[in-house]
């Protein structure tokens, strides 16, 4: 049960509710759709950029509590971010979700994103929470392909 | 001992149904996951084996195994005569009229794949028509799209109203004079509609169009006669009917199957070979090309006797028992709605909630210790229809109780709580 209460902790909660930056952007400099072809999850990542820096990130979509709230919880750790910034983000928070070597501490280095820690005692649950994160991958890259978990 | 009398000397539950004794030839079922009892409700998925299904298969690995209706060596006597016994028991479990219409292939997925390339590729044209339903399962989609780029047909879609149920007058208008064959899936894995199979093959036998049927979700939960039906095909899977992966049926009427090409080439599926010609084998041999899977054949045929052992009556009848009970009591939790209300069901309790994702119902229900389905069921098209991403699905087998209904209910109101 403690494992279950780790997933789907009180902030997880709250974003699967109040999604910030849950909007589709008039006038984005890229755009991005996901899609997990497992469940249907579909999501949109907007991004505005300045001089290489992340001046502003949205998104659209519908998906389950955890991919909900991971794509909210990520548009809110990339503004002012560097592409390169951001891809290396998408790295430490994959570790944080499927290596087990990955350690609490180091999930806190990540703010608020270390709450998705739990999703690495649900292996079938880390397409939901690295969705969003494809997705900004594929924007970042300018790909026209939709992104997919698969 | 053959392998053959296994089935008769191994102990089964008698009849009448008894749920509990039933339960005990489970032993999957007999344990705990996540501290808390398994409440195995993923049976349209796959459906448990009981020990008399493993324990034959195990049998034919340690003292039987060898190749069939090749060597002269009784091992290969005795594999060659379980297989074929295996054969026979399919033919009466469905009533065929003949047990060359018994083709023994992987699943119903290969078995739809058979038909559609070589019933399909031998007799369609391009503008040429194959009717499906809009609940179909991608395997009885996906076989005859490919067909229809090999070919040139079209795939022609009869409708289905809000409740899942097949638009009949929609049905009869979708046959044409272009109309090749009518695909359509007995009874839908995701909304657990029964569709009136005599009916709509006697509009298409009408104007002379075949049918296939899709049984993967009809053999293991109600008796299935494809003489009363007059279907012309029928395929299901042996893991759907408490029997291992791998392993399936696809029935023919004997005037089709012989019309029809090869499916593959290889062994023993030939009379002789020559590098200028081949003759092929009579019936069933001839779709049945390579080393088969004896094993899975063998224990099809003991998951057969099992269920008849049971009586799929007494099956069909507890379980529209338990669906009854089961739609009953999740009808009382807050803010669930039901996808798939046909008036004529099989076991499959398909809802979404309130508010909440399938995939969270699934994790949480899991940590109840509740085995459900999550998702689109690999039929897209059903969710479309709904205008659904996914959908949470309980669907029963036999060895379920209304208990576990209870548990159940009790799992999706936790779920509420936690996430509404």
């Amino acid at each position: 049960m403690s494992e279950l209460l780790d997933l789907y902790q009180e902030v997880i909660l709250d974003h699967r509710k109040r999604p910030r930056n849950f909007h589709s952007m008039e006038n984005a400099d890229f755009q991005a759709d996901g899609h997990n072809p497992l469940c249907g999850d579909r999501v949109t990542v907007f991004l505005k950029m300045h001089n290489g820096i992340i001046e502003d990130v949205s998104f659209q979509g519908e998906g389950c509590a955890i991919s909900i709230a991971s794509a909210s919880l990520m548009t809110e750790s990339l503004k002012g971010k560097s592409s390169q910034e951001a891809e290396g983000l998408f790295g430490k928070f994959h570790d944080l979700v499927t290596d087990e070597s990955t350690h609490r501490e180091e999930g806190l280095s990540l703010g608020k994103l270390g709450v998705l820690a739990g999703v690495k005692a649900f292996p079938m649950r880390v397409k939901c929470a690295t969705l969003a994160w494809h997705t900004l991958h594929a924007a970042l890259a300018h790909e026209n392909k939709m992104a997919t978990t698969e | 001992m053959t392998i053959a009398n296994i089935a008769a000397e191994v102990p089964i539950a008698s009849v009448p149904f008894e749920i509990e004794r039933a339960r005990a030839d489970f032993p999957v079922l007999q344990q705990e996951v996540h501290g808390k009892p398994l409440v195995y409700l993923d049976n349209a998925a796959t459906m448990q084996k009981p020990r008399q299904v493993t324990e034959a298969i195990d049998h034919y690995y340690r003292w039987d195994n060898a190749n069939i209706h090749r060597a002269v060596h009784q091992l290969s006597e005795r594999a060659t005569q379980a297989y074929e016994a295996a054969r026979n028991k399919v033919q009466h479990f469905i009533n065929a009229a003949r047990r060359e219409e018994i083709v023994f292939v992987r699943g119903t997925t290969e078995a739809i794949n058979l038909v559609a390339q070589s019933f399909g590729r031998s007799r369609l044209q391009a503008g040429d028509e194959i009717l499906l339903s809009h609940m179909e399962h991608h395997s009885n989609i996906v076989p005859w799209q490919l067909l229809c780029e090999q070919t040139g047909a079209v795939l022609k879609v009869v409708p289905i109203d809000d409740t899942g149920e097949l638009l009949l007058d929609e049905y009869e208008r979708c046959l044409s004079p272009r109309t090749r064959l009518v695909a359509m899936v007995h009874a839908s894995n995701v909304l657990g509609t029964i569709n009136p199979a005599q009916k709509i093959i006697e509009l298409a036998h009408a104007r002379g169009i075949p049918v296939l049927l899709d049984g993967a979700q009809t053999v293991p939960h109600m008796p299935v006669d494809v003489q009363e039906l007059d279907c012309d095909f029928y395929a299901f899977s042996a893991h759907k009917m408490v029997g291992p992966t791998g392993i399936g049926v696809l029935y023919g009427k004997r005037e089709w199957l012989e019309a029809m090409p090869p499916y593959q080439g290889g062994g023993d599926m030939i009379l002789s070979v020559s590098f200028d010609k081949t003759l092929y084998s009579d019936l069933p041999y001839k779709f049945e090309a390579g080393t088969p899977h004896i094993a899975g054949a063998i224990g099809l045929g003991v998951a057969i006797d099992y269920l008849e052992t049971l009586g799929m009556e007494n099956i069909a009848a507890y379980e529209q028992e338990l669906l009854n009970y089961g739609t009953e009591v999740l009808a009382q939790v807050p803010g669930l709605r039901f996808i798939g209300t046909a008036q004529e069901k099989v076991g499959v309790l398909s809802f979404v909630l309130e508010g909440v994702h399938p995939h969270d119902i699934g994790t949480i229900l899991d940590h109840e210790g509740i085995a459900i389905r999550t998702g689109h069921h690999c039929a897209q098209p059903v969710m479309e229809r709904f205008n659904i991403p996914a959908t949470a699905r309980a669907s029963l087998a036999f060895y379920n109780t209304k208990a576990e209904m209870d548990v159940l209910a009790a799992g999706i109101k936790r779920v509420g709580e936690l996430l509404g």
